[in-house]
């Protein structure tokens, strides 16, 4: 048995500890947005936040998250009420098949949570683990500015809440 | 005035003295040149690109991101950060002004244009082995390069370290002038391997401890050091690795980057070899001749113990064949009551039990030197951080595991890779090393992996956190 | 049911002749092995149909394109599917044009057999001119109905009455929502040829920014794919694939797996072999422990990969000569010639290809992001030899494809494990290695360019040769699926298929748009087929548009011209004409300007097929001299793709389709030795990452309203690989004709 917290809710899950987090949680908690692209940590399309850390879901097993924090695409709004990086990533139509693109955000969302005011070379940088073959390219990387400068202006709004306890 | 005879005879000694050390110490500012190319045989331009590539200059004189050769990169020392200098033919921040004379006079002594002593992180005290022709190649290639114009930052060292006379000191007790004196009793092939290998490629700055001013321990020649949080592991009769190098394996490795009982060169190796790739093989094939006797030949038992261990690696873990599935493997079934192990079989063993072949397979941790070295720092910067791939070139890939694992998760890890796959004893402080490891994220040196295509290390694309 | 239909309506009466919804052409189709009953003599024999706009010419019914119900829903059908190109958004934007409706009112169909069109692949960059097309005039026509519907209830003209927000409008302000109009048979009539189409001038959705509908839930984790979908008492399958061509399966021992937790079933027919179990991660231990008991014989066959193009022009091919206008030469001409190479390129779908099929009774249905869900039932229908009525093939979305990739094969797949699991839905998931090493590449070419010209410098003649294998092995005959070949009574691999010029395949834009006095060019088709290959984004207009860009480019610089000049020099279309100067102005190309060091600017132009969209591009790279690393750095593209449905989506696929063909250029080639398939992972075959994307990119639009949709999902395949081809030459002073341009052939190139 091992316990965790998804997106705020706690899980406890009885699946076969090396199984690897992506499958838990797309066919136990029927969360869509993490992808299997390889299941060899090249792609990213499985990336989900562990404590506030990008991590490929598809080589993460489920033994070793007993009472960290996970935090999925789901966990950052919903399409009624999408939170900053869905906002930005919707406005800028940042997708062609999409498939790539849920974890394109979390590992965006990972670095402008520990580094709001990244640069342009930095969040490049950031991204490299990402693979997108569509050429989707120029549009996150505008939609990353884009969620920062949204981020930020609601920061300097109101307090917001770390998403996914990574302690600031 | 007996008293003042030995204070006179103690200060005219002592004058004597400062003036042989003065004499010994100043130099003479050698005229720039004129501004201005210079066309060089282009033959001699490509005898200079191999060597500098053998001598990795493109690694130490530029910045991740920056323009090859034009310097900038602090390179950490005990003694505070010295940055590399601009060696593009530039005429104002550069090399433009240097003639060929003073450029070998800085190989040869450590002494620039103007007289002034470098500081030995630049390592002329292996450079001084190369011969006048060499360095006459090497002129060509640097200027020949494209000029950039980069005021390189200042060092940051505290007194006394930043007056560059003191060097002279450390060099009257450190530093022996080359050329390299051939050894009679080897081959031309030895040679040129003992050429290389003492002079620009420079193995010994990495791979030989030092003291404490930072100078190389020669009664401990290759006996390994920790350089910039990597192990360079030793390559003499020490070497820690399971299988023992063999000339053959020391041939592959430092050509292709990578070598099927040895795993592949990371860290601060993998532009070496990456640059080693790109060099006539005639030449690596030497300096594999000259490291097989550093390493020395191995004994009875050891060599047994590599055999068998390879062919067991040679099985796979349960008869494969690719890719026909995935690339994992069915993990083992390990102590159940052992973390350790149940990481390492639901995240490890499907790659490096895989059975896909190297370079793109993991590799059979039986066979690494990394789970037998005296420090964990190598294996913890991989598995923290990962392999990152190499822009474009095909290249083995590892994710790393920051942000899944935490400390004490790697720990048990650690302890059991350490007790599996070794049998050296347990490493201590494995969770302060771990601990330090993830603090040093950035300052951590990280390479893409050397691509399987042989051209020369892409120095600008350091330090990305996988 | 079959139906016999006569319009009531005069303005609708067309011919009178018998007239027979879709739906029921599968019952005649059943008929037609009966014996028919004898034509009455008096009867005339029927007229030819008339051609009608785009797919509508062969599903005819206007309620196969266009339904409303009484609540005044209207549902739109498409044979076309979603493949992240967004050609959802843009039918419904030239269904809400027509129609009146808001576009939120909007429902929509894709392709699925039991209830779209048939409107075979959707490729080819056809979806607009074929499928909006038939939806633009099928929702203009049930417009005109609904109007002259209203005009008899309200006793008003029909020239008088309006349409808005889906009701008729009559000039006293009476409504007449659409919902009250509609009876059960009011558009179950066959379409005209003309209609009347929103005037340019009055669109409202047409080229208005519209965000595409299926983008919200992709980004908040709605259901949007097929590897989402999650049916009652599904399994979770894997294939265990052969780990070559040609292998077969000599032994499998299947104790071990079937006595793991949750195993179901497995599959075993000659050398195709799966498992099942209850649960995914299940079905992925088994599938390892299945793989490793499994003995396979192998035989090599692959070809020397270091000499791919003397091994495809010294296989048996047939030459077809596709253009042969010549003239007499000028004396003393110069000649120039120059051969190009290029080896396998992948599709690499991001996603690897999964699929779900439920047999139930003697029916099967298949969910699969097939390009063609109607040959691809075909197909599997033949495989099981089961008739097709008895199979549907619903589309459900994957990753992008850019051609055929694993997703038929996948469905096939799914099949024949449920037909082993009767009543229990079966998903297929090919693993990453599996989808590299088993999608149908993109083949090699070699292309050859050779030009004469005069004293002044003009092309006088113009000859061009491309040697490859078929760019298509879509299903097809069952033989077309990778699973019914490894079957123990396996299905022959088919005859490859010459697609004829003006689409073509490896001869796709092999005919320049260029104006040249005398030309001639050949298409060499190679039937032996080495690896296995497919039709891949823009089949074989990247490479030649790639050669000719290039040769045109060296002619260009023989003769001192500019590249963008000499170019313009030829073009004649002036549609053509203007997306160039467009992208050389907006880029800033000056004619003679020398660029930075280590910087190089190229230009490349073509129009697919020469009758779809045009494009333009010209790129600036920069290359390192010590490494040979090149990268491209900015681009600038213009394309004029007729009346513009969607301008951002279209910007959208030029930005992709360049950054695409910037990494097949720079960086890929499928990798094998004599036996296997070496390029099994993003190690092995690595494409474009976030460190090569370019400072900018920049996709100016030339709209034109009122033209047809030219198909563009493909346009900058080629002009965009040849841009940044001919701006490495420009930095290096070296010409590339070997694809890929990788940083080693770069760095041997320039030396030390």
């Amino acid at each position: 048995m091992v316990r965790f917290v998804v997106n705020g809710r706690h899980h406890e899950t009885e699946a076969d500890p090396e199984t690897p987090l992506l499958y838990v949680l797309r066919e136990d908690l029927h969360l869509n947005a993490a992808k299997f692209g390889c299941g060899l940590g090249q792609c990213g399309s499985c990336t989900v936040l562990v404590n506030g850390e990008a991590v490929f879901s598809c080589l993460t097993p489920v033994l070793v998250l007993e009472g960290k924090q996970i935090t999925t695409l789901e966990g950052l709004g919903t399409a009624d009420n999408p939170g900053p990086i869905q906002q930005a990533f919707i406005e800028e139509q940042a997708a062609q098949c999409g498939f790539c693109i849920p974890g394109m955000m979390m590992r965006a969302q990972a670095l402008l949570q520990k580094k709001p005011q990244a640069s342009e070379a930095e969040i490049r940088a950031h991204m490299q683990p990402n693979l997108c073959r569509c050429g989707t390219h120029m549009r996150i990387l505008r939609a990353i500015h884009k969620a920062a400068r949204i981020m930020q202006s609601a920061a300097a709004g109101a307090a917001t809440p770390q998403i996914g306890g990574g302690g600031s | 005035m007996r008293a003042l005879k030995i204070v006179f005879g103690t200060l005219a000694a002592l004058l004597i003295l400062a003036g042989a050390f003065f004499a010994y110490a100043l130099h003479a500012e050698i005229q720039p040149r004129e501004a201005g190319p210079v066309n060089f045989d282009p033959q001699l331009v490509s005898r200079g690109a191999a060597l500098a590539a053998i001598g990795n200059c493109n690694n130490c004189h530029t910045v991740p991101g920056g323009k090859a050769f034009a310097g900038g990169l602090p390179i950490p020392t005990p003694f505070g950060a010295i940055h590399s200098t601009n060696i593009t033919p530039d005429p104002e921040t550069g090399i433009g002004r240097w003639s060929e004379a003073a450029f070998q006079r800085s190989m040869r002594k450590g002494v620039d244009r103007e007289g002034r002593h470098l500081y030995p992180a630049f390592p002329y005290d292996h450079f001084t082995l190369v011969t006048d022709d060499d360095n006459k190649a090497l002129y060509a290639y640097l200027m020949t390069r494209r000029p950039v114009q980069n005021t390189t930052p200042a060092n940051t060292l505290p007194f006394p370290f930043n007056i560059r006379m003191a060097v002279a000191g450390w060099k009257l007790l450190f530093f022996k002038e080359g050329p390299y004196r051939p050894d009679a009793s080897h081959d031309g092939l030895w040679n040129r391997g003992a050429y290389l290998g003492e002079g620009l490629a420079h193995c010994g700055a990495c791979h030989t401890p030092r003291n404490q001013l930072g100078a190389e321990k020669k009664s401990q020649a290759y006996a390994g050091a920790l350089v910039e949080g990597w192990w360079a592991y030793a390559i003499n009769k020490d070497s820690p690795a399971p299988v023992a190098w063999s000339q053959d394996a020391f041939y592959h490795f430092l050509r292709r980057g990578w070598d099927d009982a040895h795993g592949l060169a990371r860290g601060p190796m993998s532009p070496v070899v990456a640059n080693l790739g790109s060099v006539p093989e005639g030449e690596v094939r030497a300096l594999a001749a000259y490291y097989a006797t550093v390493a020395g030949e191995p004994s009875a038992e050891r060599r047994q113990k590599g055999e068998t261990l390879i062919a067991e690696a040679k099985q796979p873990a349960i008869g494969r064949t690719l890719p026909s599935a995935d690339a994992q493997a069915v993990p083992r079934g390990g102590n159940p009551q052992d973390f350790g192990a149940k990481i390492y079989g639901a995240a490890c063993a499907n790659c490096h039990e895989g059975g896909q072949p190297l370079p793109y397979g993991g590799l059979n941790l039986n066979l690494s030197t990394a789970m037998s070295g005296p420090t964990p720092h190598n294996p913890i910067n991989v598995v923290l951080y990962g392999l990152p791939p190499a822009a474009g070139d095909r290249s083995p890939i590892m994710p790393g595991f920051h942000g899944s694992l935490s400390d004490a998760q790697m720990a048990d890890l650690f302890r059991y890779l350490r007790s599996r796959f070794s049998d050296k004893p347990a490493w201590e402080n494995l969770e302060k090393d771990i601990s330090a490891a993830r603090s040093a994220a950035g300052a951590t040196a990280l390479y893409p992996s050397p691509g399987s295509q042989p051209v020369p290390a892409d120095a600008s694309q350091r330090g990305v956190i996988w | 049911m079959s139906r016999l239909i006569i319009s009531r309506r005069s303005v609708l009466a067309g011919t009178g002749a018998l007239v027979v919804s879709f739906a029921s052409t599968r019952l005649l189709a059943q008929d037609a092995g009966q014996t028919q009953a004898p034509a009455p003599l008096e009867a005339p024999p029927p007229p030819k149909p008339a051609k009608l706009p785009g797919s509508l010419d062969t599903t005819r019914m206007l309620d196969s394109w266009v339904r409303l119900d009484a609540k005044g829903e209207v549902t739109i059908f498409t044979g076309k599917a979603e493949l992240g190109q967004g050609i959802k958004t843009a039918v419904l934007q030239v269904a809400a044009e027509e129609l009146d409706v808001p576009f939120v009112a909007l429902r929509l169909v894709t392709a699925d057999t039991a209830r779209t069109a048939n409107e075979g692949y959707t490729a080819g960059s056809q979806s607009t001119p074929n499928s909006a097309t038939a939806v633009r005039y099928a929702a203009a026509q049930v417009r005109e109905i609904l109007i002259a519907e209203a005009a008899e209830r309200a006793n008003v003209p029909a020239a008088e009455l309006r349409t808005e927000n889906g009701a008729v409008i009559a000039p006293d302000g009476r409504r007449f929502p659409y919902g009250d109009l509609v009876s059960e048979t009011l558009f179950h009539v066959e379409a005209q040829a003309e209609a009347k189409l929103k005037s340019p001038s009055a669109y409202q959705s047409i080229g208005k920014a519209q965000p595409r509908v299926d983008i919200p839930a992709k980004l908040t984790g709605g259901e949007a794919y097929v590897q989402d979908m999650r049916l009652p008492g599904m399994l979770h399958a894997r294939v265990v694939r052969p780990p070559s061509y040609g292998a077969e399966l000599e032994a499998v021992d299947l104790v071990a797996t079937q006595a793991m937790p949750g195993v179901m079933q497995i599959v075993r027919d000659g050398s195709f072999l799966a498992v099942a179990a209850e649960r995914e991660f299940q079905a992925v231990k088994a599938m390892r422990v299945l793989a490793a008991a499994a003995q396979w014989r192998e035989k090599p066959g692959l070809p020397n990969q270091a000499d791919l193009a003397s091994v495809l022009t010294n296989l048996p091919s047939r030459e077809l000569v596709i253009l042969d206008q010549r003239t007499p030469m000028p004396p003393n001409p110069r000649t120039l010639e120059a051969t190009y190479t290029k080896g396998y390129h992948m599709h690499g779908s991001i996603g690897p290809s999964c699929a779900v099929a439920l047999m139930e009774g003697d029916s099967l249905t298949v969910w699969s992001h097939t390009q063609g869900v109607f040959p691809d039932r075909k197909a599997i229908a033949e495989m099981l030899r089961m008739g097709e009525d008895k199979i549907r093939v619903i589309h459900a979305e994957g990753a992008g494809c850019y051609g055929h990739n694993g997703a038929d094969d996948a469905a096939a797949d799914a099949a024949l494990v449920a037909r082993a699991l009767p009543g229990r839905p079966v998903r297929v998931q090919w693993t990453r290695e599996q989808e590299h090493g088993w999608e149908p590449y993109g083949p090699a070419m070699v292309t050859r360019a050779k030009a004469s010209l005069d004293e002044g410098g003009k092309i006088v003649d113009w000859e061009y040769h491309v040697w490859s294998n078929t760019h298509s092995t879509r299903p097809g005959p069952a033989g077309a699926l990778i699973a019914a070949r490894h079957l123990a009574a396996p299905f022959p691999e088919p005859e490859p298929e010459i697609i004829p010029q003006p689409n073509g395949g490896g001869d796709r834009n092999a005919i320049p748009l260029y104006a040249f006095p005398s030309a001639r060019v050949v298409h060499h088709f190679i039937p032996q087929m080495p690896l296995r290959v497919s039709a891949t984004r823009a089949l074989g207009a990247y490479m030649n548009v790639f050669t000719i860009e290039s040769f045109i480019d060296e002619l260009a610089l023989a003769t001192g011209a500019d590249p963008v000049e000499f170019r313009l020099a030829y073009l004649q279309d002036e549609r053509a004409r203007d997306v160039v100067m467009a992208a050389a102005d907006r880029f800033g190309w000056k004619k003679g300007e020398k660029p930075a060091s280590g910087r190089g600017y190229g230009f490349g132009f073509a129009r697919y097929k020469n009758f779809a969209a045009y494009c333009a591009v010209a790129a600036e790279v920069e290359v390192s001299f010590e490494t040979g690393r090149a990268r491209l750095v900015r681009a600038v593209s213009s394309v004029d793709a007729g009346d513009i449905i969607s301008p951002d989506n279209l910007v959208n696929q030029i930005e992709g389709a360049i950054l695409q063909a910037a990494s097949w250029l720079l960086y890929e080639s499928v990798a094998f030795n004599d036996t296997r398939i070496t390029s099994t992972d993003w190690a092995s075959y690595p494409i474009l990452r976030f460190n090569a994307v370019p400072d900018s990119l920049e996709v100016t639009l030339i709209n034109r309203p009122g033209q047809p949709f030219l198909g563009s999902g493909e346009t900058a395949q080629g002009p965009g690989a040849a841009a940044i081809a001919n701006a490495l030459a420009n930095a290096t002073g070296k010409r590339f004709r070997s694809l890929p341009i990788t940083r080693e052939r770069i760095k041997g190139a320039i030396g030390a």
